[in-house]
Order: structure tokens, then sequence, then C-alpha cells
């Protein structure tokens, strides 16, 4: 369906009767070359990026329930490529080039929009830190820029700069960091998909993993059984339950991250701003709400839904950073469930088992990460070698303890990241 | 969430720092028993055993809880539970 001005008028006159499903809602068939199972932006992508870069015809997405249903429509939309250590630096560099081709790509309208993001930073230590960080960004050939306190203050003039406990020293600006419209990534990814034949089979659960002599034959699914010589596993909070099925344990604790949106209010805040010490970010949608979040809960959930003292702790945050935020009205929170790993980074790798491969452990972050990910996955499933770009997302790395990708430096342990 | 402690009775989640399943430190020098204590992890949709540590009073407490519903049904001190 191709969508224009005129066509809008024309639906708006005609009482928007006009409009049609923009993906079909295929039945499972009885075998594929490739089942992805899991239709969030991870498993979209990669049969995207199957169809589209390897040229693959004979996919699916089974997906449990439906197409951006998960925490692909949970999250805050922050897309940076901000990363400090190998492998995270390559991959997020990677994928925040694919978001900015994507709309083109795509022919949908993802609002992406690289309104810049802020990391800010309370004392000489950190400011180091940031410099170097920074640096590291400029190597990989990404844009930092390190603001001083009036650096920040003409960008966001609306902070307590002189907060007793953690005064404004500066920040760090990323100017290609920004949001994305969440649910259209999804949609958009899907319709690409669709259109390039990939069946996409939503309310449909993966109940069991056939393996046959160490290879994997399919999957079972609460409709029937799927056969394939290869299937990748993308279900994010749900990886270790999936990975279950083929016998495996995944160096994976899913935990729960709430989110916050106010009420809709005129644009007040142009960036995203991103503050550290108090576990605290926060950008405002194109709606007008105020959308921002905080820290896991920190203990392992799959409710989808936090406890109080995390909200109290947030809005606790967002009261020091920005005092102005205490007219606003909280509207609504949810929690989504995420796939932490170790050291809080994400593995693509092959199991053990032939044909079966995972994309999994993206934990707060794996919205940015959707066309990077999907892109080295379909790579990883067509050529059975990983893309260079992820290389280094090596499953192994925790038995190993080598290309560990701790960015926060406190240790590879579940309660840490 | 409410936690029981054994020591001080129910306390307030804020109470507690959470530490991640229970399980028992294998013995030894290195080996993949190792790897599947410190990171491998069976991560149940249901009921769990955990360990979080009581910072008031310092005891490390094994907590069942339901990591779906967030029902806590039960804490005993870690060194009864032997792990
Ligand atoms: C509150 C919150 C804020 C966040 N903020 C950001 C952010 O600002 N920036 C950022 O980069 N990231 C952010 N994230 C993280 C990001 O949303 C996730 O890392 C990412 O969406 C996970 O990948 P996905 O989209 O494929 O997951 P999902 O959309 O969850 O997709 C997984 C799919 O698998 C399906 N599935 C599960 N089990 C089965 C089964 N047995 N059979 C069939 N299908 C199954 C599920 O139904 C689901 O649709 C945030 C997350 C949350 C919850
Ligand atoms: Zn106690």
């Amino acid at each position: 369906m191709a969508y224009s001005g005129w066509r809008i008028i024309r639906e708006a006159l005609t009482g928007n009767a006009g409009w049609a499903p923009v993906w079909r809602d295929p039945a499972p068939r009885d075998a594929y070359d490739i089942v992805i199972i899991g239709g969030g932006g991870h498993g979209l992508a990669t049969a995207y990026y199957l169809a589209r870069e390897h040229g693959l015809k004979n996919i699916a997405v089974v997906e449990k329930g439906y197409i951006g249903g998960g925490n692909v429509g949970r999250n805050t939309t922050i897309v940076r490529a901000n990363y400090f250590l190998p492998g995270n630096s390559e991959f997020y560099s990677h994928s925040l080039k694919l978001w900015e081709g994507l709309e083109t790509e795509l022919n949908y309208n993802v609002m992406h929009s690289q309104r810049g993001l802020i990391n800010l930073f309370h004392s000489d230590g950190q400011r180091d830190a940031f410099a170097r960080r920074g640096n590291a960004m400029a190597n990989q050939g990404d844009d930092a820029v390190l603001l001083d306190r009036e650096g920040v203050r003409a960008h966001l003039p609306y902070l307590d700069f002189d907060n007793v406990r953690f005064p404004v020293y500066g920040g760090l600006l990323h100017p290609r960091g920004g949001t994305a419209r969440h649910d259209a990534v999804a949609w958009g990814y899907a319709r690409g998909a669709d259109r390039r034949g990939v069946d996409l089979i939503q309310n449909c659960e993966v109940t069991g993993i056939d393996i046959e002599g160490g290879k994997v034959t399919g999957v079972q699914t609460s409709r029937g059984g799927i056969k394939a010589s290869k299937v990748g596993i993308v279900v994010a909070g749900r990886s270790g339950q999936v990975a279950a099925m083929a016998g495996m344990r995944l160096p994976i604790e899913s935990h729960v991250l709430q989110a916050f949106v106010t009420e809709g209010l005129k644009p007040c805040i142009d960036h995203v701003v991103s503050f550290g010490m108090g576990h605290f970010y926060i950008s405002q949608s194109d709606k007008g709400g105020l959308v921002f979040g905080g820290d896991l809960d920190f203990y392992a959930s799959y409710a989808a839904r936090g406890n109080l003292p995390m909200k109290e702790h947030v809005m606790e945050a967002a009261m020091t950073l920005m005092p102005m935020i205490g007219k606003a009205r909280v509207l609504r929170s949810w929690g989504g469930i995420m796939d932490m790993t170790p050291d809080g980074s994400p593995i693509i790798d092959k199991t053990p088992v032939e044909g079966l491969y995972i994309d999994c452990g993206w934990c707060y972050g794996g919205f940015k990460a959707v066309p990077g990910s999907g892109f080295a996955f379909a790579h990883l499933i067509a050529q059975d070698r990983p893309h260079d770009s992820a290389a280094r997302l090596r499953m192994d790395r925790f038995a190993k303890g080598r290309g560990l990708m701790d960015e926060e430096g406190t240790g590879a342990q579940h309660n840490l990241h | 969430m409410r936690i029981p402690c054994p020591h001080c009775g129910t306390r307030d989640l804020r109470e507690f720092t959470y530490q991640g399943a229970a399980l028992a430190q294998p013995e030894g020098d290195w080996s993949p028993d190792w790897d599947s204590y410190l990171h491998l992890r069976d991560n149940p949709a249901g009921e769990t055993r955990d360990r979080w540590y009581h910072n008031p009073c310092g005891t490390w407490v094994v907590v069942t809880r339901d990591t779906v519903s967030h029902a806590v049904t039960g804490g005993i001190a870690a060194r009864e539970a032997g792990a």
C-alpha cells in the first residue's frame, strides 16, 4: 500500500474505509528453509535482511503474540552509537549507519530523529572517563563533542546546575544520537519482509525445537510442527525458555525494566538527556509526552511490571536533575522483560546444535540494535559465518573469560549490569 | 515486594540487595561447573530460589518466589539452606 498526502485526504473524506492490512496473515506451512522464532524488532529485521541481502525466499517468522507486541513496542526508543569497547563499538556504529538509511531502505517513516544525546558528568573523574569515551567514539568514526558546563547550559538551560550532590560539570554530546518511533520500526520491517515473501505467522507459539543427530530439523508450535533446516532464536526476554527447548542453559537472567510517560506537553526537551549518576534518562516524544526511565528493578522477573521503590527512585532522580518536571503529571508506566547477560553486552552466535542460531542478550539497549542485529544475524544464518560487525558477540566469552564487553567495568556478574 | 528475613521478619524490598540464583558453589579449580555456576542460568518463569542480602542485619537469605507474579513464598537463612 502506498502512503501519500493525497491518499490521506481521500481516505479522510471517505470514512477511512480504504485502508487495507499492510502484511498478510498466513497460516504456517509444513516446511520452510528458515524459521525465525520471535517477531520482535530483531526477528523481523533478520527476516527482512535474509530476503533482501541474501536473496532467500522460503522464510517464516513465528510469533507467539502479535507483531510489535514485545519489547520493540515497549522501549523508550533511544538510538545511539556511543559505546567504548571493541565489539560493541563497531557493532553499534554499523547499526547507526543502517538507521540513517532506514527510512529510504524501507520506504517507511520510522520518525528517526537525530536530535542529539547528552550524557552528563558531575566530577573531574567522570569528565576524564567521558573524554576517553568520546575519543573511542571518534576512533570508531562516530561523533562526540565534550561540552563544558556552559556548553551544556546552552543546550539544556532547565537543568539544576548547582545541585549540591550532583553539580553539572559538563556533558558528552553525541549529535547523531536520538530517538525513533518504535512501532513504526517493527511495522516497516514487517511490511518489507512480507513484500519479499516472508511469512509472518502470528499467534503461533514455539513449544519445542526438533533436533536429530545434533542437527535442527524444525520446531513444534501451538499451530503444529514446522520443518526447517535452519532455525534462529530471537526472543529477547524469553531467550532462556526457548533455548531450554534445545537443551541449552544461557548466560542470561531476565529482569524487569520500567519506563514512564507524562501527559503531552509543549516542546521543552529537545535532546535525549542521560543522567547516569541518577540512573535517569529522558526525551520528549513527538506527541509531547516526556518519556523517561531509570535502571533495572534488579531482580529476576518475567512480570513485565515493576515495583514501587524503583518508581520512587526514578521520580527523585528526575526532580534532582530538572525540578521543572515536578509540574508534569505521569500518565502511564510499564515494564518489559530484559534478557540480561553477565557483562551487559549481546550475543549473536551459533549454538552447539547444527543449523540452530541465537541472537539474544540485548539487555536494556536492544532497540537501537534492531537494524544491526537483523543484518548480522541474517548474515550468520545465510553464510554460516559472522558478519564483521558482530564477530565479537560470542557466547563463549563468559566461559573463556576472553573478549568480555563489560562497559561499566563492574565485572561479568549477573547482578551488576 | 516484601521479603522475609529469618532474623528480622518480613521487610520492605528496599532493605535488600539482590545477588541472584541460589546455586551451590563448585569445589576445586576451574571446570565447566564454574562457568555454569557463575554465568549460566535456568532463568525460570515461575518459582525460583534466589539469594538476597538483608542490609540492616547482614543475613544472606534464600528467598522462594515467583518471577511472574512477584509472590514471595518463603525465606530461610542461606547457611541453613546450604546455598
Ligand atoms: C522499558 C524499556 C525501555 C527500553 N529502552 C530502550 C532504549 O531507549 N533504547 C534501546 O536501544 N533499547 C531499549 N530497550 C530495549 C529494547 O526494547 C529491547 O532490547 C529489544 O526490543 C529486544 O528485541 P526485540 O525487539 O526483538 O524484542 P521483542 O519485541 O520482545 O521480541 C521478541 C518476540 O519473541 C516472541 N516470543 C517469545 N517467546 C516465543 C515463543 N516461544 N514462540 C514464538 N514467539 C515467541 C515475543 O512474543 C516477542 O514478540 C528498552 C526496553 C524496555 C522494556
Ligand atoms: Zn534481617
